[in-house]
Parts: structure tokens; C-alpha cells; sequence
């Protein structure tokens, strides 16, 4: 996908129904043996109907994911936000480097000096050091390493 | 967190199957009833190894467009009485408390602001700052020019 793309703002694709579905799941989906009919019941849509436009909005790039959001740490993993201060003319193939990485699981191009920053997620604690050290072998760049020491509150939910 | 448990979370971390029945189908994929599954599932969230199951809107589709990281040089014996204050403010959604890297990056404290426009993050950009008051030795606002990768958390298999 281009980067373009994904930054667009595509909420002229949504319709009322499908404003209700990102405005009341964004988390609470049910556990349960229909869960999309429930959903539905709720909605006032048919199962099938949840189910396709659920997949249509993440075909659109509408939504990035559908389903649980598991918490590294509490999976006894590691996570870290961390930065890079690239050269312009290196961005693009560092940024490729950088995304190789599976433990890479969001990437944002900044403006500042630190230009690239990146959360990293590992499934121990000890992999977010040893991940950083090897980026920083497989780029030749400093990595620095920014893991949260408090988390304040967290609600990430918006309005569509 | 046992095999099982983990087996779930390699079934489900890229997202939920889209059929009727989606436990069933990850059930089938882990070799357990659809029953375990959901009350697997459901231990995992009460425990906060699930933070929620759902949907993760791409914050720029829905048209916000003015997604700031605001990094604040605060205090450190003011900083945990103040973070909870700037995360009661609507326009803030994360903040942490994290290390600086001196003399480069003498920030400690991260807001993320997110706004439908440059008008509305800038009021939340000012409101951190009134809650901060004299504490605040400094700020930036690093707006993302662009999303490099987006995948969420993944467990190799």
C-alpha cells in the first residue's frame, strides 16, 4: 500500500451504519457463539451485513485491524517505543530495513531530528535490547531506545 | 499463559476470521472447542493480555488529521502527580512517562494529541501546557508526516 493511501481521509466511504460499528466496537466485541448476529442484533444489521462490511472497511484501509489487541507485556514480552536520526537520502532504504523487522509493529516518519520512530514488540523483555542492537547493526544507525516508565491513561477510541 | 493461550494469540493476533462463527473457526485452528476458546479469550482480557477485541480504525481514514506526538520536559517529582491530569484532557489518547536521552532528547514526558484539524490540536497542544504550568521545562510537537508500517503486535510461530 502507498503511503498516501494511508494516510487519506476515506470517511466519505462510511455510512451511518458503518459509523456505528467503529463508534461502539472499538472495543467490547463480544465473545460469544454469533458474535457478528449479536452484533448485528445490537446494530440493527444482519449478521451478514456485519461480517461484509467489516471486511470491506478493512479492505479499504478503513481499519488497520479486526479482532483482540493483546498487551505485550502482559503476553511476558517486551515494548518499547524507539527512535532514529536518519539522513533524508538514507530514509527510504534505512525505513525498509527497519519494517523487515518483525518485531516492528508501527513505524512513524516524525519531523524532528529523530525522524523515524517505531515500537518494537518482542516476546521477551530481553528481545527489545537485543532487537535494538541489531537494527542498529543492520543499518548502521543508533537506535534510542525510549520504553515507558509510567503509562498514564490510555483510551484510544475515536469518532468516525 | 499456557501453549493453548498462545496458540490463540498465533490464531488471532493478524485479526478475527470473518465467518458466523469466528471462535469455532480459531477453535478448529488450535485443536479445542469454541467454548475454551471464548473463555480463554475472556480470561485473557480480564488479566489485560487482551486490552480489547474490535475494531482499530486508521485514525487518518476517519479524518484525523493532526496526529501529534508532544514530548514535554516536565519535572520528575512533578511528573506522576501531573501525567494523569494531561491524560483526563479529551484530545489526549496515550501518555507516558519515559527516559531522556541527554543532552539530545531531554524530554521525559509523551502526549499523543489527535485532532480532525490543526485548530483542535493546537487547543489540546495548549491545554497540556496550562496543565503543566511552571513544570514544563520545554516541548516539542513531532506531527507524523507519515505511517511507515502499521501491523500491530506479531508472535512468531
Amino acid at each position: 500500500m502507498s503511503r498516501a493511501a494511508m494516510r487519506e481521509d476515506k470517511s466519505h466511504l462510511l455510512d451511518d451504519k458503518d459509523r456505528a460499528l467503529i463508534n461502539a466496537y472499538q472495543g467490547g466485541f463480544p465473545l460469544s457463539e454469533r458474535p457478528y448476529a449479536d452484533v448485528g442484533e445490537k446494530l440493527g444489521l444482519s449478521e451478514d451485513d456485519v461480517i461484509a462490511r467489516i471486511g470491506r472497511m478493512l479492505d479499504e484501509k478503513i481499519l488497520t485491524r479486526f479482532g483482540p489487541l493483546y498487551n505485550a507485556e502482559r503476553l511476558g514480552g517486551g515494548l518499547t517505543l524507539a527512535a532514529m536520526k536518519l539522513p533524508e537520502e538514507k530514509f527510504d532504504e534505512i525505513a525498509e530495513q527497519v519494517n523487515a523487522f518483525p518485531e516492528v509493529a508501527h513505524n512513524y516518519a516524525r519531523e524532528h531530528e529523530l525522524n523515524m520512530w517505531f515500537v518494537l514488540a518482542t516476546e521477551t523483555p530481553e528481545g527489545i535490547a537485543e532487537t535494538c542492537k541489531r537494527i542498529e547493526e543492520a543499518t548502521g544507525y543508533k537506535v534510542y531506545n525510549m520504553p515507558k516508565e509510567e503509562e498514564f491513561f490510555v483510551e484510544l477510541t475515536f469518532e468516525a | 499463559m499456557d501453549d493453548i493461550d498462545r496458540k490463540i494469540v498465533l490464531a488471532t493476533q493478524s485479526g478475527l476470521p470473518l465467518t458466523a462463527e469466528p471462535y469455532k473457526a480459531v477453535g478448529e485452528v488450535v485443536g479445542i472447542a469454541p467454548q475454551e476458546v471464548i473463555e480463554r479469550m475472556a480470561r485473557m482480557l480480564e488479566d489485560g493480555a487482551i486490552r480489547r477485541i474490535g475494531l482499530v480504525p486508521n485514525h487518518y481514514a476517519l479524518g484525523y488529521a493532526f496526529n501529534g506526538m508532544t514530548v514535554w520536559n516536565v519535572d520528575d517529582v512533578k511528573v506522576r502527580e501531573l501525567g494523569p491530569k494531561v491524560g483526563a484532557l479529551e484530545c489526549v489518547t496515550h501518555c507516558y512517562l519515559r527516559p531522556r536521552h541527554l543532552p539530545e532528547w531531554p524530554y521525559n514526558f509523551f502526549a499523543m494529541v489527535h485532532g480532525k484539524n490543526r485548530e483542535t490540536a493546537e487547543k489540546g497542544i495548549e491545554e497540556i501546557a496550562q496543565v503543566l504550568g511552571d513544570h514544563n521545562k520545554g516541548n516539542l510537537v513531532l506531527f507524523s508526516s507519515r505511517i511507515l508500517k502499521k501491523t500491530g503486535m506479531r508472535l512468531g510461530a
